[in-house]
């Protein structure tokens, strides 16, 4: 695979009263996996279902029940990891994280605390043309998800639904390599990328499908070099962690808020706590959920129901060997291949579906053509609109057919624009709308000269002019574009032009 | 002729698929005695109408010719199994009016095999106890008495199988197995016990205790029934990952009593200090009886089994610390009532007090303790190591040639009632003999081999190799020929 050359940014800094700061941060991302089935009990994963319908003996925890794995969803953990280049741990086991609530019915998480089954990885995350930062993956292991308690529907009772309990997640926890709010945002919105190239994850924010717990400390310029040097994490400040953030906006405001709170601590003399806290949007704030004297002992053990988990290395290689083109060697490619400009790659391979769609306009015609065409025309159309790519009313085809046209010379830019509108709104081949409706370009110069020799003829006082100004050429163009129709072809109405008033 | 219930399973198998009798008047008896039984406290839930239907199906099922050999065979089933639509309660009050909507695997084999239910059994809550006295329930009176008469207990967790299988309440009963629970037992009422190879049998729908020791095994009159039941309970079920893509043998037809040439070994750390003169008598008749029979008996050395008692009371309450962590009040069973302005904490805290016995939280706290942040080293990897190591003398002792291991079942006789209750630590030290085998993972059969001066029934232990069952009964069975065990406890109840 290519790598672009890239520099990293700088980081973020804070301006206190006592001088610059930086931020450091690290992120643990929980994606849901995308499978048809929970992690270890086979029932449906079905969003939006009817509460507590969705959830098998084994979710509810019923006396005697047993988990018993979902092979797809390692799959789908193995394939996460290939993508982000980490290692494959063929042996991996699941552990139990002990604590009471009632959205988790067993009274204990399985999750992979001491083995799991991915190991170390890393992540470009793009901060614009030619500056990104490669940010390290520490690891990424398996769990289960908890349900969810609903406390607003009775005055005196709380209800559960457990409808998401035991649906499989990947918790891909990251370095303390990101600096600031900025590149968090990007590296998690590079994960959602990476997951929907892969299939693994299809990144739904909002429905909880990929949320963020943070964790921010601040340390004075110069200190996270240190760290780097050393590894050594008493250069960094005390962290404290923001849980359960499922926004890129949040997540963004959440970071900057807890940086300042913290500088602002520190410059009063006091200390930051290690604590977990949570982001109120309303407020703009974050507030403490548990101290480190608070937090829960979760009493971590090895699961005795599970075996552990081993994978063959062919497995694994025939997995490496499915995956798709990731969207870091597509950019490259269409920069290479289609001479399009980086930022225009970056834009066309954000989603998996945009760039499939411009590379079935742009296949065996111009590609920086039909890269325009997708980004300006057809993504700001959808913009408009609110649709997606794939409900796009004209199709690759239909808008390869436009540009073919183009290509050909049968229609000039300006026709084309008129074209689009109809394919988008009535649809039809575009080949045969312009052949029916008579938009085709005139190149016939014979006709072309006719409307040339009679606009000449007809004023002769612009002529005069036209001879001393030669900018008034544009005026006779505008009078045949405007008697052809606009299918003149420009090129040859201008060439005349000059030729005839002798310019 | 004897009472149909008195009948082994063999010997009822054979009188059944000859029409000598039907499953239907084997199945009555049965349930006449069980209906006689009350001072035994054995049976807490008597499924009479279940076990008359289930035997009119077995004898259609005879009649027909295809029947399998567990068909029409009246059965008593551990509390512990979930059975569908009858209260599963493990003996415990946190589970109070739990009807599961689902069937064990190993109770639904049972039953596809056309075995008959006649009720639920009394056991040690959650399967913790060595004395059955630990039971939501009442505790569970064992069919022997001493010579003063005094009440003796019938072992634990599975006293209530134990009890009832002695008193001829039904052919046999289902058990499960953590530490010693089938075989300390099966050793205290003169019967067989059986705990088989970890994965051997389905876990699933077993109300778990620690999961990594589960095993749950017949406890039947002979040896020949415990192949005939094992075989019927055994097998791979998808549902339990711990269970083994293994084959059945059938166990039964391995039983020849021919041992010609097989070493047994005797391990010397199970001659503990301060071991009653009897056991070590039995220990020795066992050994006699061995050699008669024309095996090697070779001394061996099992040296980490002083730990094994300790590593097992520290693994087996973390598990179950765990384990019992879903018993919260929130979706099934017990819930305390609350106050004004108890929370979700209150209720857990008043629902688990209310609900679980002294026994059980015990455990709970213990397996708490072990696990938790500063001692999860010193105690729970430090038992995990242990384990390893006892998994590792009986795997050097197989590979230098051993073919089983001859102990005692239990370091006494059955115990009176209320003896040791209030001493939990001489209630544990009735596993003595028994954990190491739960940590290995091993089968391990009690087979009962002489009486006391008391007149009470006295077991030896046979620990076999992995997935070697039969070979194990088979050596088992060269005992029961032998010793000649055919006392039965004189009805008093």
């Amino acid at each position: 695979m290519l790598d672009l050359t890239y520099e990293s940014p700088k980081p973020k800094t804070i301006a206190g009263a006592t001088g610059d700061w930086e931020l450091v941060i690290g992120l643990e991302v929980h994606a849901q996996v995308a499978s048809q089935a929970k992690l270890f009990s086979g029932a449906s994963t079905t969003f939006g279902a009817e509460p507590n319908s969705n959830v098998s003996f084994v979710d509810a925890a019923m006396p005697g029940m047993l988990p018993v794995i979902n092979e797809f969803c390692v799959a789908q953990a193995v394939r996460t990891g290939l993508g982000l280049k980490a290692a494959i741990n063929l042996w991996s086991a699941f552990d139990r994280k002990n604590y009471f609530y009632p959205d988790l019915p067993q009274g204990y998480q399985i999750s992979q605390l001491y083995h799991p089954i991915v190991g170390e990885g890393e992540v470009l995350v793009d901060m614009g043309p030619g500056v990104a930062r490669m940010v390290r993956i520490e690891r990424i292991h398996l769990e289960q998800d908890a349900g969810k308690s609903i406390h607003d529907m009775d005055p005196h009772m709380s209800f559960v639904d457990l409808n998401r309990t035991g649906v499989a997640l990947m918790e891909i926890v990251s370095r303390p390599d990101i600096r600031g709010p900025e590149e968090a945002a990007a590296y998690v919105g590079k994960l959602r990328q990476i997951m929907r190239y892969l299939g693994t994850c299809d990144g739904n924010m909002q429905n909880g499908n990929l949320r963020a717990d943070v964790n921010v400390s601040v340390c004075r310029p110069g200190d996270y070099e240190k760290y780097q040097a050393t590894q050594d994490f008493s250069h960094l400040g005390t962290r404290c962690e923001i849980k359960n953030m499922n926004s890129m906006r949040f997540i963004q405001q959440a970071i900057e808020y807890e940086a300042r709170r913290q500088i602002a601590l520190i410059e009063d003399g006091k200390e930051v706590v290690q604590e977990t806290r949570l982001y109120d949007p309303d407020k703009g704030e974050t507030r403490s959920m548990r101290s480190k004297e608070e937090a829960h002992d979760y009493r971590y053990f090895p699961c005795p129901d599970l075996l552990p988990l081993e994978i063959e290395q062919g497995w694994v290689d025939d997995i490496a060997a499915s995956l798709p083109e990731l969207p870091d060697a597509k950019r490259e490619r269409f920069v290479t291949d289609y001479g399009m400009t980086e930022y225009d790659a970056s834009v066309l391979t954000a989603e998996v579906e945009s760039a499939a769609f411009f590379e079935e306009v742009a296949r065996g015609r111009d590609g920086k053509l039909a890269a325009n065409w997708v980004i300006n025309e057809l993504f700001g159309r959808l913009k408009k609109e609110d649709l997606s790519i794939a409900d796009s009313p004209v199709s690759a085809a239909q808008l390869g057919g436009i540009i073919e046209l183009i290509g050909k010379g049968d229609i000039s830019g300006k026709i084309a624009k008129d074209l689009f509108e109809i394919v988008w709104t009535e649809g039809g081949d575009p080949a045969a709308i312009v052949e029916e409706r008579g938009m085709k370009q005139v190149t016939d110069t014979g006709a072309i000269e006719a409307e040339v020799d009679r606009v000449i003829a007809e004023n002769p006082a612009q002529v005069e002019k036209a001879k001393s100004n030669p900018k008034l050429a544009g005026w006779f163009v505008g009078q045949v574009m405007k008697a052809t129709g606009g299918k003149a072809n420009p090129k040859a109405v201008n060439d005349l032009v000059a030729a005839k008033l002798g310019l | 002729m004897t009472d149909l219930n008195a009948l082994t399973i063999a010997e009822a198998r054979d009188k059944l698929r000859a029409g000598d009798i039907t499953s239907v008047d084997l199945t009555e008896a049965c349930l006449t005695a069980v209906e006689g039984s009350g001072a035994l406290n054995a049976v807490v839930h008597s499924t009479a109408e279940i076990a008359r239907a289930q035997a009119d199906a077995a004898d259609q099922r005879l009649k027909a010719g295809d029947a399998p050999d567990m068909c029409g065979i009246p059965l008593g089933i551990k509390d512990l199994f979930c059975t569908e639509g009858v209260a599963s309660q493990a003996a415990s009050g946190i589970l109070n009016g739990f009807k599961p909507e689902y069937e064990s695997t190993v109770t639904r084999q049972l039953f596809d095999a056309g075995a008959v239910m006649v009720g639920k059994l009394n056991m040690d809550e959650f399967a913790m106890g060595s004395s059955n006295e630990t039971s939501v329930y009442g505790n569970v009176v064992n069919p022997w008495r001493g010579a003063d008469d005094t009440p003796l207990t019938p072992g634990g967790s599975s006293g209530g199988s134990a009890s009832a299988v002695a008193a001829d309440l039904c052919l046999a009963a289902t058990g499960t197995d953590t530490g010693g629970s089938i075989r300390q037992p099966a050793a205290f009422v003169g019967i067989t016990g059986l705990k088989p190879t970890y994965g051997r049998v389905s876990r699933w729908g077993i109300i778990a205790f620690a999961s990594s020791l589960d095993q749950a095994g017949p406890m039947t009159k002979t040896v020949r029934d415990s192949a005939i039941m094992l075989k019927a309970m055994a097998g791979h079920d998808p549902m339990d990952s711990t269970s083994a893509d293994i084959p059945v043998p059938d166990f039964e037809a391995m039983l020849t009593g021919d041992i010609k040439g097989q070493t047994i070994g005797i391990p010397r750390e199970y001659r503990m200090d301060g071991m009653p003169d009897e056991i070590e008598a039995l220990w020795a008749e066992g050994r006699a009886m061995l050699e008669d029979a024309g095996a090697k008996i070779v001394d061996i050395s099992l040296p980490h089994t002083k730990y094994a008692l300790p590593a097992y009371y520290v693994i087996a309450p973390a598990e179950a610390s765990s384990n019992l962590a879903r018993y919260d009040g929130v979706r099934y069973g017990h819930r305390a009532k609350l106050g004004q302005g108890d929370g979700v904490t209150e209720m857990y805290e008043k629902t688990r007090a209310e609900g679980f016995g002294a026994e059980v939280k015990r455990r709970v706290m213990v397996g708490t303790y072990v696990l938790s942040a500063g001692f999860y080293d010193a105690y729970y990897n430090r038992a995990r190591k242990v384990r390893a190591l006892i998994k590792k003398d009986f795997d050097d002792a197989f590979a230098a040639g051993v073919d089983a291991i001859l102990t005692p079942a239990t370091p006494s006789a059955a115990f009176p009632l209320g003896q040791e209750f209030d001493d939990p630590v001489q209630m544990y030290l009735n596993d003595v003999f028994t954990v190491t085998v739960n940590l290995a993972g091993l089968p391990g059969i009690a087979v009962p081999a002489g009486l006391d001066q008391n007149g009470l029934p006295l077991g030896l232990q046979l620990i076999g190799k992995p997935w070697e069952e039969g070979a194990l009964m088979n050596v088992a069975q060269a005992i029961e020929d032998r010793a000649g065990f055919v006392s039965k406890p004189a009805k008093w109840w």
